[in-house]
């Protein structure tokens, strides 16, 4: 089973994500559960959204306190939000930042992967949301899901325009991250 | 067709799949996404019955009663204070021996405020004469309602079924759930043909007064109805598989009991999460099972009793707490072994209360320590003394 948690703040659609990101593992025929954090939602405020892709059944209903993936919607968390917080040895730490992951230089051995999610979004989409965007990116760093698992999820979402735009950032993320450029070079180098 | 849909919806769109006549809510965290859902298929023609908007949840419940006395089937949903606010009427729908369903998405009650699950709301009204189910998983909770209406319909019952899922847990998250058809529903749940309803060619009341000299026999009644509903509910379940493939414990289910010394007892989601906790203590040679509790209400005695009897050590964790007695599931447990031989030693947990997350390692630490308590009242488990005593220090300072 892997385990992610999507850290946003309130708005950014974090919960959306794992949302999409759910429906298109299903669509891969895996099992899925995506669930928010339960806060009390205002815009804003810091918000945390679960998933778990597995191969059986998904029995539990706790939260994910040990991801193999962590996603981070908005770099100004870093500084008051724990995001690394129980990330497997193993794991990915996926941020939306303009810095590389030397100069982010996080307290961690595991994978860090960094892009500018709200440069893309701002010139594709028109705005800064980057969620779909970071569901491209989860999507090339992790293998779990298809590309076209990710077009169909977005399209199952927005209509028009909008879907035709969220697709075109995400495959670019999609692309960026596939490349291998943004990550860091190796899981031992701090 | 196996959906990746969200708890909320699944029940939305079984419930319009068991089409009632009429459905009156009142939104509510975390209720609100299936009353949302139920009014755009509303809007959209979806539900063809009548949605009836209301400004409270007394007034939903109202509405109900008023629909099911004129024969209709009725349908509602809520939690926590709504289902205070609505216990006047659930009383006298169970009273009146009228079919309903009511999803409550279980949450905490006031006061402090708090939104997130547990289960006060459902075990509060316990004694109001509603048969309980509780779901698992959205699977079960989808599932259940199908069943609810069957059973709650059926001639030897005619009580008021609440399909319990914790809130937030299950109806915020997204799972593959297996959406029937309309017809597979139709064929399983034929429409409701009511034995009693307001006909003015007919005319009869419902709810009178009734004095001494009735009251109690009425009440035996619906105590009979209670006991008539463990053969339905048994009969429908089946019935359930058979049509559908996917087969429940009626009363209670197992997990791994085959070897076990102990096991644990819940009802809800935390069900799930025990079955992988008690996967990782059986690799490590621990001898433990699970025995969850799917009907509450008939509390199934039997079932139980015939269950647990040869158990060593049983651990019932308990969602809820009667303020000063405990446990509600642990002490109707230790209440069914009265008068029997073999009596399992039954400890009590109060566990989860407002949303606290129940993790596997909530649930191994317990078994971890249970060889080293005696019997004794129910603990509340993960306690913040920190938090406790913060409390105390500013109490002083006021």
């Amino acid at each position: 089973m892997i385990e992610i948690r999507i850290h946003g703040r309130g708005g950014q659609g974090s919960v959306t994500a794992a949302e999409l990101l759910g429906f298109a593992a299903f669509n891969a025929g895996k099992f899925v559960q995506a669930f928010p954090a339960f806060g009390s939602e205002r815009m804003g405020a810091p918000v945390k959204a679960f998933l778990r892709i597995a191969e059986k059944e998904i029995r539990v209903h706790s939260q994910i306190y040990t991801p193999d993936y962590v996603i981070v919607q908005d770099p100004t968390l870093l500084a008051t939000v724990p995001v690394l917080q129980g990330l497997k040895p193993d794991g990915v730490v996926i941020v939306n930042t303009k810095k590389t992951p030397e100069e982010l230089n996080l307290d961690t051995k595991c994978k860090v992967i960094t892009f500018d999610a709200w440069e893309i979004a701002t010139r594709v989409i028109g705005r800064p949301i980057a969620n779909t965007i970071l569901m491209g990116a989860f999507a090339a760093a992790s293998g779990q899901i298809p590309f076209e698992g990710i077009e169909k999820a977005i399209n199952a979402r927005f209509k028009g325009d909008v879907a035709k735009k969220n697709v075109a950032a995400a495959k670019e993320a999609y692309e960026l991250i596939k490349g291998g450029k943004n990550e860091s070079k190796s899981r031992s180098n701090s | 067709m196996k959906k990746y849909i969200e708890g909320s919806m699944a029940v939305a769109e079984a419930v319009v799949l068991c089409k009632p006549n009429v459905i009156s809510a009142y939104p509510i965290t975390p209720q609100t996404h299936i009353v949302e859902d139920l009014s755009q298929m509303y809007a959209n023609a979806e539900f063809k019955g009548q949605f009836v908007n209301v400004e409270s949840e007394f007034s939903a419940a109202s509405v109900c009663l008023g629909a099911v006395v004129t024969g209709a089937r009725a349908y509602t949903a809520t939690t926590s204070q709504g289902l205070l606010l609505m216990s006047e009427v659930l009383f006298n729908m169970a009273g009146m021996r009228l079919p309903l369903v009511l999803t409550c998405a279980n949450r905490a009650i006031s006061a402090p405020i708090n939104i997130w699950t547990d289960h006060s709301d459902a075990m509060a009204l316990r004694d109001s004469g509603f048969i309980q189910l509780y779901a698992e998983n959205n699977q079960e909770a989808a599932d259940l309602h199908y069943q609810a209406y069957k059973i709650s319909e059926d001639d030897s019952v005619r009580l008021p079924v609440m399909v319990n899922m914790d809130g937030f847990l299950l109806t915020h998250s997204f799972e593959p759930v297996d959406m029937p058809t309309q017809q597979e529903v139709d064929d399983f749940l034929p429409s409701y043909k009511p034995r009693h309803y307001l006909d003015v060619k007919h005319p009869i009341t419902f709810g009178s007064m009734v004095g001494e000299d009735g009251y109690m026999e009425v009440r035996y009644n619906l105590e009979e109805a209670m006991k008539n509903a463990f053969g339905v509910i048994e009969k429908v379940t089946k019935e359930f598989e058979q049509k559908f493939g996917r087969k429940f414990g009626i009363f209670i289910d197992t997990y791994k009991m085959e070897d076990a010394e102990t096991v644990i007892v819940a009802l809800g989601s935390v069900v799930g999460t025990i079955k992988e906790s008690i996967d990782l203590m059986r690799a490590n040679g621990i001898k433990v099972g699970l025995m969850k509790v799917r009907t509450f209400r008939p509390f199934p005695k039997q079932a139980i009793v015939d269950c647990l009897k040869n158990i060593k050590n049983v651990i019932v964790i308990d969602r809820a707490s009667s303020v000063g007695s405990g446990g509600i599931l642990a002490t109707e447990i230790r209440s069914a072994f009265y008068g029997n031989t073999s009596v399992p030693k039954v400890n009590s947990y109060i566990v989860g209360l407002g949303g606290r997350d129940i993790t596997i390692k909530t649930i191994t630490d317990i078994v971890g320590n249970f060889a080293n308590v005696k019997v004794q009242d129910s603990q509340f488990v993960e306690l913040d003394h920190k938090y406790m005593q913060a409390g105390d220090e500013y109490l002083k300072t006021i």
